[in-house]
């Protein structure tokens, strides 16, 4: 048995070298400028993006709040179904996750357009025409892209699988016995679920938040390619520091420390309502 | 009353798988348009297939990628099970710190870890004299899979029963052999799984490929981010289709051998009994 | 089971398409070729006739490895931000001073770059390299507005039809500092080097006040955009605008009253290069009558190589030759970028920083 404590050994150096020390980098270059000395002027010059820390807290918590709301009753219904129609819906929610990230934001670029998809189909079926004559307006097209809007929108389509996925795995394992026994005690529909199942699905649905909340906070492909440039979002920010055109790699540091520790602590308060969310999460 | 419930689920579960396809259907469709528009349909063409075959910066990134991810999930379940095997077999006072430290990379936005994995390997490069390059991008690759790979195992590790490795060597195997014949067989579901969402981690990859690459690599999504910054070919079209039917034609046959055995099994059940 | 036939199938398939795409290229995925010669080019988008790259390997045998960037300010945070090692880089005029001033250049040899005789006089001993010791030049030109005519109905002559609140939703801005905050300095007056630090507050607030009427803060994106008519109008430079016209011809480009900004695209060969005589190879390349001549073909930019400049002109119609070779009298109220303070480059970063924010 003793050997066996050996495996690890290789992987505790690689660690070492691959994750703590870069994070120990992040947190010396948050803490010097580029004249070099211990300084804390990183940090203050963030009060002034304030701003962008609010825009892409707030727009990922929306994002969340859609997924959950869209994810939950999907995952609910599919595990209600036989276990061949399961399989079937589950590959075919995980499929879109094969092709690339990219690809599907970009996607949604044509579709939302001033000249794209929806706008040409609703000229084409005389939606503005309409809305002109009863508003007085002069519409030509619906202002779509490049607003939060479509950023919150990349976002759910984006990460609306990371949703489902656990909730569905949690809620297959619950034992059945345990709903048959809820209604033979006398419970209803409704009752059942909110007493048996909603209840154990907790990790489940912890885990979905979490692998909602912390991309969809530090994106910046999404607000690129659909945002244009003009609301900046924390992971913009950071990029724009480090490959972008205001380069301060100590502010980006600092920035990028800051949104790691917000979200560290996010996940301990929520970590405080279930456990072993980990074991949910992959199986 | 269940009957109408029955029909709005369906409904609402059409409209959701709806929506998760109608942009990779609008794709595919204007992938075969005759002009570069991405929203006027002007006739069938095969023009941008073509075009895609010529084009040796998206098929050498597309390359690139699917070797980096096949290398990177490999190196990274092999990895991951020893470390995992390891982690089980220390003292909860050891391992509890370590598997949080693990977790890091998981938990952690994708920007975080790529640009203080770029911040070390800068750092690297400019003592060691080599640039950011394939080397970099697999390291960055295998130390975000590794974690899923144990994340994946370690459950696995602890439903299986302690005593069945006790039990091989009562029997007479060596350490080695109820390594092999005992463990490993018990943990496998975990081991694949893990190597299939490593898998799928890095080819999905972008923001930790985009700051750990440097200029001599190209992963496919930072070709398509390069080419969303320019002029827009419809070649990024003609990829996803072909990415989408390609996964789509590996689900359907894996599913039909799965229906083909379930039959056979039933067969077999029902022959059993008679 | 099911997972394992899954992935060995995903996996078979991956690796055999893999080896296929390492066989649709000549030579290895990574760096080094066979051949053991290569040059790293970091230029911009549209910014060179895609057969010269190939033309360039099949006559030196060097193997080309050409990446592109979107601004200046980007390619900077590339070379400052390490790890990459290019050969080859086009910054424009400001930046080449800048980097010449933080050492990040190589001097060239010019011994090895013969065809350097075929530039222009008028584009040698510039203010920013003066003695011609670091860079080559590419192209020049001017920037200014380009509009759609369909979308925009009145005369264009001022920076001031970015701003009015007419077109809101349908005004595209560049997407870099110095060109910005340029266009602002000059719709009010100030010089677009200015290191009054009031007159860059003042621009800044225009610019800040055009945020909520603008589509989007576009580089290269503009080409698609325009040509489709999904936005009316933008900033950019001139030859963009000629190889946009191509695609849509209701589009037209103005030089604002106010002025416009002159610029030079340089060539040079950043410090710590390894490759430096492929390098100094691609540029003389890149001077060359025939290779100058299919730029101009292709980017529509200025080239400062006089005789394939000539030549190009003499087939042009007047109003695009116009474009490309502005008049004395436009070209006298261009204003070139210069090189700032650090203190000031401090302030742009910081201001640019807030507005995008």
């Amino acid at each position: 048995m003793k050997r066996n404590k050996l495996f690890s050994i290789p992987y505790v150096v690689w660690m070492a070298l691959f994750v703590v020390a870069p994070i120990v980098l992040v947190v010396i270059y948050s803490f010097t400028t580029v004249d070099g000395g211990v300084t804390l002027s990183n940090f203050t010059r963030m009060i002034d993006y304030i701003g962008v820390f609010i825009r892409s807290f707030w727009l990922a918590f929306v994002a969340t709040v859609i997924c959950f709301a869209l994810g939950y009753p999907i995952a609910y219904m599919i595990a209600k179904e036989r276990a061949g129609v399961q399989r079937l819906c589950m590959a075919l929610i995980m499929l879109p996750m094969w092709m690339n990230f990219l690809l599907r934001t970009y996607a949604w670029m044509s579709i939302l357009e001033n000249t794209g998809l929806l706008n040409r189909f609703f000229s084409a079926i005389g939606l503005f025409d309409l809305i002109n004559q009863i508003f007085g307006t002069s519409l030509t097209h619906f202002n779509m892209i490049n607003t939060p809007g479509a950023v919150v929108l990349g976002m759910v389509y984006n990460f609306l699988p990371f949703m489902i996925l656990p909730i569905h795995s949690v809620i297959g394992k619950i034992d059945r016995n345990l709903i048959e026994a809820a209604q033979d005690l006398g419970s209803n529909g409704y009752h059942v679920f909110r007493k048996v199942i909603f209840p154990l699905s907790l990790p489940g649905v912890l885990s979905g938040i979490t692998m909602v909340f912390v991309p969809a906070v530090s994106t910046f492909v999404i607000s690129k390619l659909l945002g244009g440039g003009k609301d900046l979002l924390l992971g913009d920010l950071i990029e724009l520091q480090f490959l972008g055109s205001a380069y301060n790699p100590h502010l980006g540091s600092a920035i990028s420390l800051v949104m790691m520790v917000v979200v560290m602590i996010c996940m301990l308060l929520m970590n405080r309502f279930g456990e072993g969310e980990e074991t949910a999460v992959m199986l | 009353m269940k009957r109408e419930r029955r029909a709005g689920n369906r409904l609402f579960m059409a409209l959701i798988f709806l929506f998760l396809y109608a942009p990779i259907f609008v794709l595919i469709v204007f992938s075969f348009n005759s002009t570069k528009s991405r929203a006027v349909w002007s006739g069938f063409s095969l023009d941008w297939y073509r075009e895609l075959m010529q084009d040796s910066e998206i098929l050498s990134a597309l390359s690139t990628t699917l070797s980096v991810s096949i290398l990177a999930a490999l190196i990274a379940t092999v990895a991951g099970t020893f470390a995992a095997i390891g982690f089980y077999n220390m003292r909860k006072k050891w391992s509890r710190p370590l598997i949080t430290i693990n977790n890091i990379p998981v938990i952690n936005a994708d920007i975080a870890t790529g640009v203080s994995l770029c911040l070390l390997f800068v750092a690297a490069c400019g003592i060691l004299h080599f640039d950011l390059g394939y080397g970099t991008l697999l390291v960055a690759h295998i130390t975000f899979n590794i974690p899923y790979v144990i994340m994946s195992i370690m459950p696995k590790l602890y439903q299986m029963d302690k005593h069945l490795i006790d039990a091989a060597q009562d029997l007479g195997c060596t350490w080695m052999q109820a390594f092999y014949k005992v463990v490993v067989p018990e943990i496998m579901p975990g081991i694949i799984n893990g190597m299939l969402i490593a898998f799928t981690m890095s080819i999905d990859d972008f923001v930790i490929s985009y700051f750990t690459a440097g200029s001599k690599v190209q992963t496919l999504s930072m070709t398509i981010y390069s080419m969303t910054r320019k002029r827009i070919s419809p070649e990024i079209n003609a990829v996803s289709t072909l990415l989408f039917v390609t996964v789509l034609v590996l689900l359907a046959i894996v599913n039909m051998r799965e229906m083909q055995q379930e039959k056979a099994h039933k067969k077999a059940l029902v022959r059993a009994r008679q | 089971m099911k997972r394992v036939r899954f992935l060995m199938l995903l996996l078979t398939a991956a690796f055999a398409l893999s080896l296929a795409g390492c066989g649709s290229q000549d030579g290895s995925m990574s760096s080094a070729p066979a051949g053991g010669r290569e040059v790293n080019v970091c230029s911009w988008g549209e910014y060179i006739d895609t057969d010269l790259i190939d033309q360039f390997e099949e006559e030196t045998g060097i193997r080309v490895n050409y990446t592109t960037t979107e601004s200046n300010e980007t390619l900077y945070s590339l070379l400052k931000t390490g790890g990459s090692s290019y050969d080859v880089i086009v910054p424009s005029d400001y930046m080449v001073s800048r980097l010449i001033a933080e050492g990040m250049l190589e001097k060239l040899d010019y011994s090895n770059i013969p065809d350097f005789d075929q530039i222009g006089d008028d584009y040698k001993h510039m203010d920013y390299d003066p003695e011609n010791l670091y860079s080559v030049p590419y192209t020049w030109g001017t920037t200014g507005i380009i509009y759609n005519t369909k979308m925009v109905k009145e005369k264009v002559d001022s920076w001031s039809i970015l701003f009015d609140k007419k077109y809101k939703g349908e005004i595209l801005m560049i997407d870099n500092p110095r060109d910005a905050m340029g266009v602002a300095l000059m719709y009010l007056g100030y010089s677009i080097n200015t290191t009054d630090r009031g007159e860059l507050q003042k621009a800044y607030d225009l610019l800040r006040a055009q945020k909520p009427i603008l589509q989007a803060y576009v580089m290269d994106q503009i080409f698609d955009k325009l040509e489709v008519g999904e936005a009316a109008m933008g900033v950019y430079y001139a030859g963009d605008f000629l190889s946009m016209k191509e695609n849509n011809p209701d589009l037209a480009f103005v030089i604002p009253k106010e002025g416009a900004n002159l610029f030079v695209d340089a060539m040079c060969v950043p410090k710590g290069s390894k490759n430096k005589t492929e390098g100094e190879a691609w540029i003389n390349f890149m001077c060359s009558y025939e290779a100058s001549l299919a730029n101009l073909e292709y980017i529509w930019y200025g080239s400062p190589n006089t005789k394939a400049m000539n030549d190009f002109l003499a087939e042009l119609d007047t109003e695009d030759a116009a474009v490309l070779n502005p008049s004395k009298e436009a070209l006298a109220q261009g204003e070139m970028f210069l090189n700032l303070p650090q203190d000031i480059l401090n302030l742009y970063d910081e201001l640019w920083v807030r507005l995008k924010s």
